[in-house]
């Protein structure tokens, strides 16, 4: 015990463990933001880890087509997109269960990820580091914050403008409403079904764009467990967060911090076991969905199917 | 939090008061698309479909020896999937089978090789072990729900999740699961061997070695079909999955009956750990990723199922089928991965019909609501 606050101490002053802690943030963010407005108009959308993956894969995709990182970007907002479609409209237009559909779509994306790149040679992908002067020279967070593959600095603007969307836009209250009191959304004319796919289409396209991160800015190739469940992590974050963006982001933080915790201990030389590392950040989202469930309210609706005319 | 509820009719096949020949329409078209497409990522990379079709009849049935092997292999999958329906019914919604398969192999195999004593008595003892360790794994999901209202879908999610490292940590420990045998070259990271005598035996039928295994796993299906179909106990047990509110005013101690409900679909995966290890359809010792997605194929099978324990059995026997033929598929240049492609298209297409006669039926009862006819099926189909 006494190593693992010896690590943490002297980690805490390199400016790697929050280069590291600030990547595996970014991607958590770029899940959980499209999670959190799902969630918002009243989906428990679990298909977010299958739509991370289809991100990731048509990433490499795309940039191998084109050896462009943009394209790979693009690829990947469809392939997201696409994912989230089948979900929404199986789940809000022929009302099949939803955590049903979301199962069935992380194994068909895991296996056709999985079945193509073993069946097709796919190269590395990576997009090109963009460093903001001055700001690139703050001590211990420069680096981690301002010189960064370009795909990264996406999470700036995504961030406002998910919020804008949500709380500034008349499709963002009637996407609220119909996650939390469905029946009356529906009286006052607004297509319940409609908008709640159209929020899951925005977590699919957020999601896709973290799988082109994830590849592009992170990892720089694919592999099948490059998702690895993270996406059950932002889930976790967005209740940790008690469905507020603000409360979301602290929770991918903290989510994040852990698993470069977890990465930088080993790799620095402390022998810490690996198992309390890597199954932290998971104890660490089962405390924060423990501790936050109750206090906090949920949209009232959420995972409860909406049928015209039933209960 | 409030609850989350699933609606049991759509997770479970409200049977649809629709024509029979459009919901055989449905089900032939929606199966058509889901191989159609299925055939055509084969033929992408360049595969035949008949060929990759051949390889997997070959082998999952036609090789010498292969039917067995695919009953052996189908009675962990079954015995997950049995107890995820009882759960579905209740409104639960376990995703977490496949650590709680895990869970159940380790303590199966920590009994396994310390117990002493004549071979029946180990075995019994073990796969109640296995039980007793899946149910512990989903019982802290369980405790969860009924302490703080937490969903299970995330808790249990999670706790696979953790069950990973943890298997990994009792690898590295002797008095836990790893192999106590020093001498053993490879003897890191992996359990020990159980001694023969541990190990299910096997039923000879026509040259197929069938384990013992997969009669459990269809005495413990027709147990709990009775169960549900047949006693007070499952008629509460559907009460609350249809309305938990109504089972409460009812009588039914809804908080204690999920928690149980939860804990016993972990003890059926726990004891299809317990099956796999002790059985013929895994390693005879555990190793890491022991768990193999059993848990999650069970989960399948038992969302395909629609609540139907009957409908469990020929489902685990297609996804036994695509298991076991997937070995063969080496021969043809297709990657093996096809069959979870398979698996999961075939799952989504199984999805669509009741779904979509669900929402004709509404759509159909909605509009006769407003021209006063109260019956909700309009006669003159369209």
């Amino acid at each position: 015990m006494s190593e693992l606050l010896d690590a943490i101490g002297t980690l805490a002053g390199s400016d790697a463990l929050y280069t590291s802690a600030f990547q595996l943030t970014v991607l958590l963010v770029f899940a959980a933001s499209g999670e959190w407005v799902a969630e918002k108009a009243g989906t428990l959308n679990i298909s977010i880890e299958g739509m991370l993956l289809a991100g990731a894969f048509g990433s490499v995709v795309g940039h191998e087509w084109t050896g462009s990182a943009i394209v790979g970007l693009v690829v990947a907002a469809w392939a997201g997109v696409s994912v989230a479609s089948i979900q929404a409209n199986l789940s809000h237009r022929l009302t099949a269960n939803q955590f049903v559909v979301g199962l069935a779509l992380n194994v068909l994306v895991l296996g056709l990820a999985a079945f193509f790149a073993n069946s097709f040679d796919i190269g590395p992908a990576t997009a090109a580091v963009v460093r903001i002067p001055v700001l690139q020279d703050l001590p211990l967070v420069g680096t981690a914050l301002f010189a960064r593959p370009w795909p990264a600095y996406l999470v700036y603007p995504l961030v406002p403008a998910l919020w804008w969307l949500v709380y500034r836009t008349r499709w963002g209250l009637e996407a609220r409403s119909v996650g939390e009191d469905p029946q009356a959304a529906d009286v006052s004319g607004i297509d319940v079904n409609e908008r709640r796919r159209q929020a899951i289409y925005v977590t699919g396209l957020t999601c896709g764009i973290g799988g082109a991160f994830l590849v592009l800015a992170q990892v720089g190739s694919f592999q099948t467990s490059i998702v690895n469940g993270r996406g059950f992590v932002a889930l976790a974050a967005v209740i940790f967060g008690g469905w507020t963006l603000r409360g979301t982001i602290l929770g991918c933080g903290i989510f994040g911090f852990l698993e470069a915790l977890a990465f930088a201990i080993p790799a620095n030389g402390y022998s810490v076991d690996p198992v309390i590392l890597s199954s932290t950040r998971y104890v660490v989202a089962l405390l924060a969905v423990l501790i936050f469930a109750t206090r906090v309210r949920q949209p009232r609706a959420l995972a409860q199917p909406f049928v015209r005319g039933l209960t | 939090m409030a609850q989350i509820r699933t609606r049991p009719g759509v997770l479970m096949g409200r049977t649809a008061s629709g024509d029979l020949g459009i919901t055989a329409v449905l089900y032939v078209v929606s199966l058509g698309v889901a191989l159609a497409i299925s055939a055509g990522l084969v033929a992408m990379v360049g595969g035949s479909a008949s060929a990759v079709f051949g390889a997997l009849l070959d082998g999952s049935l036609r090789s010498p020896g292969a039917w067995g092997l695919t009953l052996t292999t189908a009675a962990p999958l079954l015995l997950v999937a049995v107890g995820t329906i009882v759960a579905t019914r209740g409104g639960l919604v376990n995703i977490g089978q496949e650590g709680q398969v895990l869970m159940g192999a380790c303590f199966a195999g920590y009994l396994a090789v310390r117990l002493g004593g004549p071979g029946w008595f180990v075995i019994t003892m073990s796969l109640l072990f296995g039980a007793l360790g899946g149910g512990l794994w989903a019982g802290i999901a369980a405790a969860l729900r009924s302490w703080r209202d937490v969903p299970e879908v995330l808790t249990t999610l999670l706790l696979t999740f953790i069950s990973f490292p943890l298997m990994t940590y009792g690898l590295r420990q002797q008095w836990l699961i790893a192999d106590r045998d020093t001498e053993r070259v490879n003897q890191i990271n992996s359990g020990e061997q159980l001694p023969a005598s541990a190990k299910l035996p096997d039923l000879r039928v026509f040259g197929n070695a069938i384990d013992s295994g997969f009669l459990i796993a269809l005495v413990l299906a027709f147990v709990l079909a009775v169960l549900v179909g047949r006693s007070v106990l499952g008629a509460r047990i559907d009460m609350l999955g249809f309305n938990p509110r109504a089972a409460q005013r009812f009588g039914v101690a809804a908080k204690p009956l999920s928690a149980v409900v939860l804990v016993g679909s972990g003890a059926t995966a726990g004891a299809a750990g317990a099956v796999l290890l002790t059985g013929g359809a895994a390693s005879d010792r555990l190793v890491f990723g022991f768990a193999g997605n059993f848990g999650w194929d069970g989960l399948l099978v038992a969302l395909l199922a629609r609540g139907r324990i009957a409908y469990a059995i020929p489902m685990a026997f297609v996804f036994a089928m695509l298991r076991t033929g997937s070995s063969f598929l080496a021969s043809t240049g297709v990657d093996r991965k096809m069959t979870d492609v398979v698996q999961a298209l075939l799952v989504l297409a199984l999805l669509v019909p009741p779904a979509v006669i669900f929402v004709r039926n509404r759509r159909r009862s909605l509009r006769s609501d407003e021209v006063g006819v109260s019956t909700p099926t309009a006669a003159g189909a369209a």
